[in-house]
C-alpha cells in the first residue's frame, strides 16, 4: 500500500500548489477572451499577496487581508485597462510595466513598513486562512482505498481550494450561460458587432478587467495567507506566467484550464518529490528539465504539434470606435 | 500600428514627448519615495552624486550603460519590424555559453584580440539561435512569439542552471560557475578613455566591450534605414499587409528579424562575462533583457535614443546603488520600480499626453499659418 500512499501525497500537494495558477489563469480567461492579452497576471498576484500579507498582519483579520488583496489586484487591473482600453495602448507593454512596478514597489514598501527584509511579518493562526476538516475524516481515514482518499485528498484543504475549484464551473456558467459572458466573449471575437448592437464595448472590457482583478486578488490571498504565513518578497516566483502558459494550454476554455493548472502542479509537485531520485525506466531525469516541461508543453502546443490553440479573434487589438 | 494623432515636429515627437514621459515616470517614482518616508530631492541628489560624482562611478554608469545599449537595440530591431522580444533576457543568457566557450577554448593560448573576435561570434550565435525558434514558430506554426519569447526565458534559466552545475562547472567546485579565465579571456577596461577627460577609473569594470555597443549601434542604425532588409522590417512593421502585396516574404523577414535581435541580445553577454566577472556565473543577466524593453521604448527605437536611454538606465543602476547605500530603506528594488514606470508611461501610455500637445502646436503652427498669410496679402 506505500506506492498508494505516495500517489495520495503526490495528488495532496498537486492540489495544493495548483489553486493560485487556477485562480490566475481563470483571471486570465476573462480579460483575454475580451480580447485584453494579460502579462500581468504575475504582477497583480505578487501585488495581492502583499496586500493580503500586509493587511492581515495588521488587522489581524484573515478576511480584510483577503478584501485588501481583491482591491489591490483590481486597481491594478484597472490601470492595466486604462492603458489598454481607454488609451489604446500596447497590451503587452502595459503588462510588462505592471510587472516591474509591482515586483519593486512589494519590496519597498514591505522594507519600509515592516523592516523584515522584505517580508511581511508572521501571521499568528487567526490571521490566516486554516485548514478545514471533513466530518469524520478522521475516522475513517484507516479504512483502505476511500480512506486516505477521502481524509488527505478531499478534506484538509483551504476554504479558498474549494473556492478555486467552484470558480471554474462558475466561470464556465458565466461565460457560456449568461447574457454577460456572451457579450465578453463577443467582444473578444467581434468588438464592432457588439458596438453595432448598441451595447458599450470600453465597458465590457473594463468588466473583464475587474472580473480579472478578483481572481487575481484570491490567487494572491492564497500564496501569503493560506499556503505560507506571510509576504515573502517575490513570492509568485513565475506562478503568473504558467498560469499564462496553462491558458494557451487550454485553448481558453475553464474546464480544460482546470486539467492544465492541475497537470503542470503535478509536474511542480512531482519535481520535488522526485529530487535526486531516479525514475524506474527512465533513470534519473534532471531536476530542471521537470521545472522547464510546462514551458516546454506550451511551446509545442502553441506550435500546433498537440492540437491547435487559437487566441481569441481581436485579441491585443485596441477597439477604435467608428464614426 | 496606427496613429491617429497628428504629425508633429522631429524635435516634439523624439525629445519633448519622451522627456514628458520621463518626467511624469520619476514624479510618480518621487511619490513612493515620499510613502517611504525619505526626501526625493535628497535621493535625487545621491542618484547623481551616485553615477557621476567620481571618475569611478562614472565608469560603472558606463559598464551597465554598456549593457543596456545591446539589450536595447535587441528589442528595437524587432519592434521595427512589428514584433515583440521579450526573450532578451534569455537570450542574452544562452549568448553567454557561446563567450564562455570561447574563452575556455583559448583563454590560456591566445590574447584577449584573438579570443574577443570569437566570442563575439560565438556569444551572437547562440543567442541568434535561442531566438530563431521563436522567430520560426511565428512564421511557419503562427504561435504568438511574445508567449514564445516569455517560455523560451524560462527554459533558457533552466537550461542554464543545468549547464553550469552539471557541465561547465569545474571539477571538485561547488559553486555554479566556469573557471575564472586566464588573461586572454579577460578584456581591457577603458582607462584611457576616461582619463582623456581627466577622470580615474578606479575598480570599474568599464571596458572595450563599451566601444563594441557603439559599433552595433551604427550598424543597427544602417540596417534599418539603408539597407534592402531594413526597408522591409520597417514595411512589415508598419502594414504587414502591405509588405505582403510588395512580395515580401513575411516569413523570412520574421525569422532574420528575431536573429538578428537574439545575436545583439546574446552580445551583451561579453560585458559582464568577459569585461567584470572573468568567468560565466548563474544569473549574470540580472534583468539587463527587460530594461532593454524600457530602453528602446524610451529611445524611440532609434540608435541615436537607445544610447542615452542606456545611458540613463545605467545612472539608475549605479546612482541606485548608492541611494540604498546612503538611504537603507531605499534598496535598488527603486530602480525595478522606475523602470515599470517608465515601460508603462513611455509605453503604454505614451499618448496620454499626445492629443494636449498637438492641440498646443497645431494652434501655434496655424496661428503661424494665418500670421504668414496676412503677411503676404
Amino acid at each position: 500500500m506505500d506506492f498508494f500512499h505516495v500517489i495520495v501525497v503526490l495528488l495532496e500537494s498537486t492540489i495544493r500548489v495548483s489553486v493560485p495558477l487556477i485562480f490566475a489563469a481563470l483571471a486570465g480567461l476573462f480579460t483575454e477572451r475580451a480580447g485584453i492579452f494579460d502579462i500581468g497576471l504575475e504582477g497583480k498576484m505578487l501585488g495581492a499577496a502583499f496586500a493580503a500579507g500586509a493587511v492581515a498582519a495588521i488587522t489581524q483579520s484573515v478576511w480584510l487581508g483577503l478584501l485588501a488583496a481583491i482591491l489591490i489586484s483590481i486597481a491594478l487591473s484597472l490601470v492595466h485597462g486604462y492603458a489598454s482600453i481607454t488609451q489604446r495602448g500596447n497590451q503587452i507593454v502595459s503588462g510588462v510595466a505592471i510587472n516591474f512596478i509591482v515586483a519593486g514597489s512589494t519590496v519597498i514598501l514591505g522594507e519600509a513598513w515592516f523592516r523584515q527584509g522584505g517580508r511581511t511579518p508572521a501571521l499568528a493562526e487567526g490571521a490566516r486562512f486554516q485548514t478545514i476538516n471533513f466530518p469524520f475524516a478522521d475516522a475513517i481515514r484507516d479504512v483502505p482505498f476511500i480512506g486516505p482518499i477521502y481524509a488527505d485528498l478531499l478534506s484538509g484543504h483551504f476554504i479558498l481550494t474549494y473556492v478555486a475549484f467552484a470558480m471554474v464551473p462558475l466561470s464556465w456558467w458565466i461565460l457560456y450561460r449568461t447574457r454577460f459572458g456572451l457579450r465578453l466573449r463577443a467582444v473578444g471575437e467581434n468588438p464592432g458587432a457588439v458596438d453595432t448592437a448598441g451595447i458599450s464595448v470600453i465597458w465590457m472590457r473594463y468588466r473583464a478587467v475587474i472580473c480579472c482583478g478578483i481572481l487575481c486578488g484570491f490567487a494572491g490571498a492564497y500564496l501569503s495567507l493560506a499556503m505560507t504565513a506571510g509576504f515573502v518578497k517575490g513570492m509568485t516566483a513565475g506562478k503568473g506566467y504558467i498560469a499564462l502558459a496553462a491558458l494557451i494550454f487550454a485553448k481558453w476554455r475553464p474546464f480544460n484550464i482546470m486539467l492544465a493548472c492541475l497537470l503542470f502542479g503535478f509536474l511542480d509537485a512531482f519535481a520535488i518529490r522526485l529530487q535526486g531520485n531516479p525514475l524506474p525506466l527512465i533513470g534519473q531525469v534532471p531536476v530542471q528539465l521537470m521545472q522547464a516541461l510546462p514551458y516546454i508543453l506550451t511551446v509545442i502546443l502553441l506550435a500546433g504539434f498537440i492540437g491547435k490553440a487559437i487566441p481569441p479573434k481581436a485579441g491585443g487589438v485596441p477597439y477604435v470606435k467608428e464614426r | 500600428m496606427s496613429n491617429p494623432y497628428a504629425k508633429l515636429p522631429a524635435w516634439v515627437e523624439y525629445g519633448l514627448v519622451p522627456l514628458i514621459n520621463l518626467a511624469v515616470a520619476f514624479l510618480v517614482a518621487g511619490l513612493v519615495v515620499l510613502l517611504v518616508g525619505e526626501n526625493p530631492f535628497e535621493a535625487a541628489y545621491h542618484l547623481i552624486n551616485g553615477a557621476f560624482g567620481r571618475g569611478e562611478y562614472i565608469g560603472f554608469t558606463l559598464y551597465y550603460a554598456t549593457t543596456f545599449i545591446f539589450t536595447g537595440l535587441a528589442v528595437a530591431v524587432a519592434f521595427h519590424a512589428g514584433l515583440f522580444n521579450i526573450g532578451g533576457e534569455g537570450q542574452a543568457y544562452v549568448g553567454g555559453i557561446g563567450v564562455a566557450l570561447a574563452c575556455l577554448w583559448l583563454d590560456q593560448t591566445m590574447p584577449w584580440f584573438v579570443v574577443f573576435p570569437l566570442a563575439i561570434i560565438g556569444s551572437a550565435a547562440f543567442g541568434a539561435a535561442w531566438a530563431f525558434l521563436p522567430g520560426w514558430l511565428q512564421a511557419k506554426r503562427g504561435s504568438h512569439i511574445v508567449i514564445t519569447t516569455i517560455m523560451f526565458n524560462f527554459i533558457a534559466s533552466s537550461l542554464m542552471v543545468y549547464l553550469l552545475t552539471r557541465v561547465l562547472k569545474p571539477l571538485g567546485s561547488m559553486s555554479p560557475q566556469t573557471r575564472t579565465f586566464a588573461e586572454g579571456g579577460q578584456l581591457p577596461k577603458l582607462d584611457w578613455l576616461l582619463a582623456i577627460f581627466g577622470l580615474d577609473i578606479g575598480t570599474a569594470p568599464f571596458n572595450v566591450s563599451f566601444l563594441l555597443a557603439l559599433v552595433a549601434a551604427l550598424g543597427v542604425w544602417l540596417l534599418i534605414w539603408r539597407t534592402k532588409l531594413g526597408y522591409e522590417m520597417r514595411t512589415m512593421g508598419h502594414s504587414p499587409s502591405a509588405a505582403r502585396y510588395a512580395g515580401m516574404s513575411e516569413s523570412r523577414i520574421t525569422v532574420i528579424t528575431m536573429m538578428i535581435s537574439g545575436a545583439l541580445a546574446g552580445m551583451m553577454a561579453l560585458n559582464p562575462i568577459m569585461g567584470e566577472q572573468g568567468r560565466m556565473q548563474l544569473d549574470f543577466v540580472q534583468g539587463a533583457g527587460f530594461v532593454g524593453i524600457a530602453v528602446a521604448l524610451m529611445g524611440r527605437s532609434h540608435p541615436a535614443g537607445i544610447i542615452p536611454a542606456a545611458v540613463l538606465f545605467g545612472v539608475l543602476y549605479q546612482g541606485g546603488a548608492e541611494i540604498s547605500f546612503e538611504m537603507p530603506s531605499i534598496s535598488r528594488d527603486m530602480i525595478v520600480i522606475i523602470q515599470g514606470l517608465v515601460i508603462l508611461f513611455a509605453g503604454a501610455l505614451e499618448n496620454m499626453f499626445r492629443p494636449a500637445i498637438t492641440r498646443l502646436f497645431s494652434t501655434s503652427s496655424r496661428r503661424a499659418a494665418v500670421v504668414a498669410q496676412t503677411k503676404g496679402a
